[in-house]
């Protein structure tokens, strides 16, 4: 089952095939850092429109999160890999089907895929703010852009920090989709040394190696949710908490 | 050509059930896995939490798909069951930080006041405690449920006759389009009512718990 583990001469040759893997790797990392991107940007815009006053914009925003989330991201990428270049061809006019790149493809995927989270993430810390704080900050006669910058979005943030690094790390595990579409990211790499060898090892490096982008980000989601945890500490926020101390001194 | 006869839907639907099959063999084992690794996690002797500590941290930092592959190459023997393998490992480190958080939510006097009625640990457990925790924690249980259901068609990838891979197969034989993007919109689909149908639940699940 596990035989060979320990064999050295297959650790060797593994080591030997380095550079295969840490080319997966930043293809990996490409993916992550141009489909997180995405995601962000996207998820706020739909988190945004899933809480304004327009029928029609939450209607977007509600129908685009709950498609992505109750579909599989191996279905859309699969299809995106499938469709997509004889779509584009019947589209452009192009000559033949118009082949799409595998970081595309990639980014595309959990981009999209992880808007739809992220989206519900950053509406739930809009939401998760009463009203009443607005009100009780501007009766304390903090002016609008104070209201939001001590008041509103410390709070949203602090909300939202702790999911919103969850998403980056399942984004991170879910770039392996790739493989499918022979996307030359990690996992592929790694696949492809273990079925051209026979030797697991490949999938343990493959193990480490996403282990060490995820690892630190684990690591951040369990500290931030300590931190929203904690009760929050006075702040000093000039000409607001000086001015209401020098008040209570006179008085 | 047809793509939609006969022949073609029911094998594709025989790929639609192995997923069900699948999705919910590991949903019940990872659920008992995951409420054990947690139970140890919380209240065991330190070295066993430390290496629970571990298992989970393990699982919830490399992909899924690696340890499909991983499990596909090490252990041979029927499909399913290899799949509901491979899903456990995985699920259960996800269950069991959900079963954490749920027993963290569970306040502490309720211990103490099982123990001051006579319960031993495991009635605190059965009779007290686990029935609050599941309480608070089905709406993740069952969101976690579709994404099991999602992440079964990374099986495709392994030659599992799931849906995805069934579907596949039949796709070959698509000539134009149209038959791809009517395929497509048929997985599409199935899929998406049968998570926005568990969603529907959790949703009219936790407007009872609200009401309650």
């Amino acid at each position: 089952m596990l035989e060979g583990l320990f064999d050295l001469k297959r650790w060797e040759l593994a080591f030997v095939h380095m550079d295969t893997f840490w080319d997966g790797f930043g293809v990996t990392l490409h993916v992550v850092v141009a489909g997180l991107a995405l995601a962000l940007a996207l998820g706020t815009l739909l988190g945004v429109f899933s809480t304004t006053r327009s029928r029609i914009l939450r209607g977007i925003s509600r129908v685009y999160v709950e498609f992505y989330q109750n579909t599989p991201l191996p279905v859309q990428v699969l299809f995106m890999y499938m469709a997509g270049p004889q779509f584009l061809q019947a589209i452009t006019g192009a000559p033949q089907p118009v082949r799409i790149a595998p970081f595309v493809l990639g980014t595309l995927g959990v981009g999209l895929y992880h808007a739809a989270y992220i989206a519900e993430v950053i509406r739930t810390g809009i939401e998760a703010v009463p009203r009443g704080q607005v009100e009780a900050a501007q009766s304390q006669g903090f002016s609008r852009i104070q209201t939001y910058a001590y008041i509103v979005l410390p709070q949203t943030f602090k909300i939202i920090l702790p999911p919103l690094c969850n998403q980056a790390l399942n984004l991170v595990k879910n770039t392996s989709v790739l493989a499918l579409v022979a996307g030359g990211d990690l996992m592929y790499r790694s696949d492809n040394f273990v079925s051209l060898y026979g030797y697991l090892q490949g999938y343990i490096i493959c193990c480490f190696m996403y282990f060490i982008i995820c690892f630190p980000l684990a690591m951040l989601v369990q500290w931030l949710e300590k931190r929203s945890k904690a009760r929050p500490r006075a702040k000093s926020i000039p000409g607001v908490t000086d001015v209401a101390a020098a008040a209570g001194k006179e008085a | 050509m047809e793509i939609f006869n006969a022949t073609n839907l029911i094998y594709i639907m025989g790929g639609f059930v192995k997923t069900i099959e699948i999705s919910a063999l590991s949903i019940v084992c990872s659920l008992v896995l995951g409420t054990v690794l947690a139970l140890v996690k919380a209240y065991g002797p330190r070295p066993l939490r430390w290496l629970v500590s571990a298992y989970i941290e393990l699982f919830r930092c490399t992909p899924n798909l690696l340890w499909i592959l991983f499990i596909y190459f090490t252990v041979q023997g029927i499909d399913v069951l290899i799949s509901t393998l491979a899903f456990t490992l995985f699920t259960s480190a996800v269950m069991a930080e959900i079963v954490r958080a749920g027993l963290n939510a569970v306040p502490r006097g309720q211990f103490e006041a099982a123990q001051s009625q006579g319960f031993g640990f495991f009635a605190t457990m059965r009779y007290i405690i686990l029935p609050q925790t599941f309480k608070t924690i089905t709406p993740a249980l069952f969101s976690q449920c579709t994404t099991v259901i999602k992440d079964s068609s990374y099986l495709s990838g392994i030659n599992v006759a799931e849906f995805m891979y069934t579907t596949n197969v039949v796709m070959a034989h698509a000539v134009t389009l149209d038959q791809v993007l009517m395929l497509y919109g048929f997985v599409f689909a199935l899929y998406f009512a049968l998570n926005f149908g568990i969603s529907l639940l959790v949703r009219r699940y936790q407007q009872h718990a609200v009401a309650a």
